[in-house]
């Protein structure tokens, strides 16, 4: 085979590895913190109170409503054209340096876009928990906070997980676009072997088994904790008997 | 018959409720002493499940006054029709006193029945994990369905989901129980194993406020049938008083209907 030569591969193995952990790296962490983060604001993106519903659709609405790319290319290269953070820069203000960090800059603009698309997920199935068990909790005497933590939230992050599967890995594809600023992540590294071997085919076919195979696990990840959490919802299962 | 103590357990006083210009409850009143079985009767829209819904303000009542054991509810002025409590303390610890069965169960859907049922008893009483297991025992025991404890209630039958229901409520080991209607999102053949667990639980002395369109029940089971009509009190009484010779035109017209 001329247009395949496997040696390619098998002699960038290193620089693919610490591309794919990076990638990993960027996912985890970003996923984790959105996750971390997007519970709470979801419980406050269904206040009834508009001044703490409203500016949180409004973090939404810019975060979904417009390309990661272009988030990160802002966060990276915008932030630092201000005076007032090269000001800080030269003063040596040892946060906002962490804005000259390409790590940091994605790190910071993936969390802030899948957090926006979890809250949104977690704030629909908050208020898709059935009104009858809100109440009958509350008939029990349990306190609003009592009820958000043990019914509302519990059901509606059970009920989350199919939606939330399908953000996990479009978190992990779409971290291509870390290369963009620098860092050499698993799409990065397969362009710099293809530009030093010209092996197209070679780089970005292995690049892509690899996106493959972590996608396989994660899928594999979700059924788990599907069958694990949400099987109050599957259909009726053999050790429910007749009285 | 049981001898009954004397002591009021639960007084409703002229309570109100109003949705915009249509005055669902006109003032109506009640008092439940330990032990009692009252049946609350009437047509839809009455006012009767409104009525028990406010006793433990799952709606907020327009006016009136709440008595549980003594313990007078304090309420204040709220928007427009409604009022509001004054205390969400004291509204919790007396919730904790009325345990209420609904009429679509409303169990938990993500909890096993045995979940369901030391939920409360754990996160609002305080007890142990083990003294609430002890008291599911008991009560999921009590009602037949222990065997189900580690089922979702989404699979078994309405008639086996409300009495779970009927066991999480125990296990709050409440003053009163309150039903909404309990039999009557069942299928048919499913209302009979129901109505023998209401039955049993009234036979061991518990006081139960029961809003139903069981006759049966009421005339064999309860000691008091209030008839609501149009959100006031029509007629009430003894059951056998009441349903075998009714006085108003009203609760002749229900009863023909309804008694078969």
């Amino acid at each position: 085979m001329e247009w395949f030569d496997p040696s390619v591969i098998s002699g960038s193995l290193p620089e693919f590895w610490r591309g794919l952990w990076m990638t990993v790296q960027l996912t985890v962490f970003s996923l984790a913190v959105g996750f971390a983060l997007a519970i709470p604001l979801s419980v406050a993106r269904v206040s009834r109170n508009p001044w703490v519903s409203r500016p949180i659709s409004a973090y939404t609405y810019f975060f979904r409503g417009t390309p990661m790319l272009v988030q990160l290319l802002l966060i990276y290269y915008g932030v630092g054209q201000s005076e007032w953070m090269q000001q800080q820069w030269e003063s040596g203000n040892s946060f906002w340096l962490l804005f000259r960090d390409a790590y940091f800059c994605t790190m910071l603009a993936f969390s802030l876009n899948t957090c926006a698309y979890q809250l949104e997920m977690f704030a629909g199935a908050i208020r898709n928990v059935p009104h009858g068990e809100v109440e009958a909790a509350e008939a029990m005497g349990m306190t609003r906070y009592t009820v958000l933590r043990r019914i509302v939230l519990p059901s509606a992050l059970r009920r989350a997980i199919p939606p939330l599967s399908n953000e996990v890995i479009l978190m992990l594809q779409g971290s291509a676009i870390a290369s963009a600023v620098t860092l050499v992540d698993l799409t990065g590294a397969a362009r710099n072997v293809y530009s030093r071997h010209y092996a197209p085919f070679e780089a970005f076919i292995f690049a892509g088994l690899l996106y493959l195979a972590v996608t396989f696990v994660l899928v594999g990840l979700f059924r788990f904790a599907e069958s694990h959490w949400l099987a109050h919802l599957q259909p009726r299962s053999a050790s429910a008997q007749k009285d | 018959m049981t001898v009954k103590a004397n002591n009021e357990l639960l007084r409703v006083d002229d309570l109100h409720k109003q949705y915009g210009d249509n005055e669902v409850l006109k003032g109506v009143s009640l008092t439940a002493h330990s032990g009692d079985v009252i049946s609350i009767i009437g047509s839809s829209g009455s006012g009767k499940s409104t009525w028990l819904r406010c006793i433990n303000f799952l709606e907020q009542p327009t006016s009136g006054k709440i008595i549980v054991a003594g313990e007078e509810i304090k309420m204040l002025a709220g928007s427009k029709d409604a009022l509001k409590v004054a205390d969400p303390r004291q509204l919790q610890k007396i919730r904790t006193r009325l345990s209420m069965v609904f009429q679509h169960f409303n169990l938990w859907g993500h909890m096993t029945v045995l979940q369901n049922v030391i939920e409360a008893p754990i996160h609002v009483l305080g007890l142990s994990k083990k003294d609430a297991m002890e008291r599911a025992e008991r009560y999921l025991e009590r009602v037949g369905v222990w065997k189900f404890r580690d089922t979702y209630p989404a699979h078994l039958s309405g008639g086996q989901q409300q009495r779970v229901a009927i066991a999480r409520a125990l296990a709050m080991e409440p003053e009163a129980l309150l039903f909404d209607e309990p039999t009557s999102a069942l299928d048919p053949e499913l209302v009979g194993e129901v109505l023998k667990v209401m039955r049993s639980i009234a036979e061991e002395g518990r006081t139960m406020l029961v809003v139903t369109h069981e006759m049966g029940f009421a005339r064999e089971v309860s000691n008091h049938v209030i008839f609501v009509h149009q959100g006031r009190v029509e007629e009430r009484g003894h059951p056998r008083e009441v349903l075998t010779r009714p006085n108003s035109e009203r609760l002749q017209q229900f009863l023909s209907g309804n008694l078969k």
